[in-house]
């Protein structure tokens, strides 16, 4: 295995308090909404794609120790790097030395709004009927992937069931490696929590796994 | 470092922003070095951040939750079709592309979180919160979502199960709280005034009637 997750949290112990924060407040340093916004004008020029963007933040070595809004700022400026629109040198001391390359869009002022009013929905045609039905039973797979995968640590090798099809989706484990949208079927999936984490009690926990992640259970 | 009176608190306070500053810098080259080379419009940032400071936020979902309150027809519309219910108000696109709305009841309290990242829905909430993104939330809320609450000075009853929605794909989730009982002579605006972006997200109450001004 050579890629690592460092974002795969959910269930890991001595994680501390959660401190919540006023509605109003959106940053707490300027440099943050420069962050969002580069971020969001960068994913909308088409180089690289969303799943391709988590890719280069799970990865960053740091991840731990970060800030959420300088994980976003380390992934962009590795993703620049990775996809030659700019060197290093540049990168870090900001001044042009090469000529730019061509991106596919240059996200203007006057079409923000249209774009985010638009989005990118992932929902996408399949040639093929799903394989599960809600109320089945699947089992999660086991085996951890050796490239980005969106089926979260505690969840796998687990029992669930089908709560719901969701339809074909672009499959993020392939997206994020370059390789195509390669649709698949994506369904919710409930557990019951007891079966997550003993101590857990009463209620479930809920995920969305394409259909690569699961196979029938007996 | 002392920290014995207000002095030694200032002293905290440069500390931190000499280590910041060069954060600052490093932030400004990239942006420079992106503009210069034409692939960003830094017009086009403003724009992003108004639209996160001033047009999308919580009380879009706000207005969702309170016509959902008022109209038995757009609830069954909500929770059968949440993307196309939510568009006819005027809330769509980036990531909220494919929603679904839980509705919490006496008996099941739905709580949202990411564990692999930050994904929330912004054109109904705007822009996730600094816990929701944060590892105490993400490790603690599929595993301890009462101990969850605790911290947000929420106690259920006992005999309310929590189902909690991890968002791994790129379906975002909207709790829509129960209407408050003694609400029956608000208007729909009125009632939105009473929704907080937190109980939206399953981690919150609802301001109380006659709270808000």
């Amino acid at each position: 295995m050579t890629y690592h997750s460092y974002a795969d949290l959910g269930g890991q112990e001595n994680a501390g308090a959660v401190v919540p924060e006023a509605e109003g407040d959106l940053f707490h340093h300027s440099w943050e909404p420069r962050v969002l916004a580069m971020t969001l004008a960068m994913g909308a020029s088409g180089v690289w794609n969303l799943d391709m963007s988590r890719s280069a933040r799970e990865t960053l070595p740091d991840y731990p120790r970060l800030s959420y809004y300088q994980i976003w700022f380390e992934a962009l400026r590795r993703l620049v790097l990775q996809t030659d629109l700019a060197s290093q040198q540049e990168i870090d001391d900001g001044v042009l030395r090469q000529p730019p390359v061509a991106v596919p869009r240059v996200l203007a002022a006057a079409r923000v709004a249209g774009v985010l009013a638009a989005g990118s929905p992932a929902a996408r045609p399949i040639d093929h009927p799903p394989l599960f039905a809600p109320g089945d039973t699947v089992r999660t797979r086991q085996q951890p992937r050796d490239h980005h995968t969106r089926l979260p640590g505690y969840a796998r090798g687990k029992i669930g069931t089908i709560e719901r099809i969701h339809g074909a989706h672009i499959f993020a484990d392939r997206h994020a490696q370059g390789l195509g949208e390669a649709p698949e079927w994506l369904y919710g999936v409930s557990f019951e929590g007891a079966a997550l984490w003993p101590e857990r009690g009463t209620g479930s926990v809920s995920i969305d796994a394409w259909e690569p992640y699961l196979e029938p259970a007996p | 470092m002392e920290q014995t009176d207000g002095t030694a608190h200032s002293h905290d306070h440069d500390a931190d922003h000499s280590a910041l500053a060069p954060m600052e810098l490093r932030v400004r080259a990239l942006e420079s070095l992106l503009t210069a080379k034409g692939y960003i419009d830094p017009a086009a940032l403003d724009a992003l951040i108004d639209s996160y400071q001033t047009r999308i936020g919580p009380q879009n979902g706000a207005r969702v939750v309170a016509r959902c309150w008022v109209d038995p027809a757009y609830r069954d519309w909500l929770l059968s079709d949440a993307t196309a219910a939510i568009a006819a108000l005027g809330f769509s696109g980036r990531q909220g592309e494919h929603m679904v709305a839980v509705a919490n009841t006496p008996a099941l309290h739905n709580l949202v979180v990411c564990t692999l990242c930050s994904c929330y829905p912004w054109p109904v909430l705007g822009l996730p919160p600094t816990w929701y993104k944060s590892a105490p939330y993400r490790s603690r809320a599929v595993r301890d979502p009462r101990g969850v609450l605790v911290d947000f000075g929420v106690l259920l009853p006992a005999d309310t199960a929590i189902r909690v929605w991890d968002s791994t794909a790129e379906v975002r989730y909207l709790v829509i709280p129960m209407r408050p009982a003694g609400t029956d002579h608000l208007s729909e605006t009125d009632l939105a005034r009473l929704v907080t972006r937190d109980s939206m997200i399953g981690t919150g109450l609802l301001h109380a009637p006659g709270t808000v001004p």
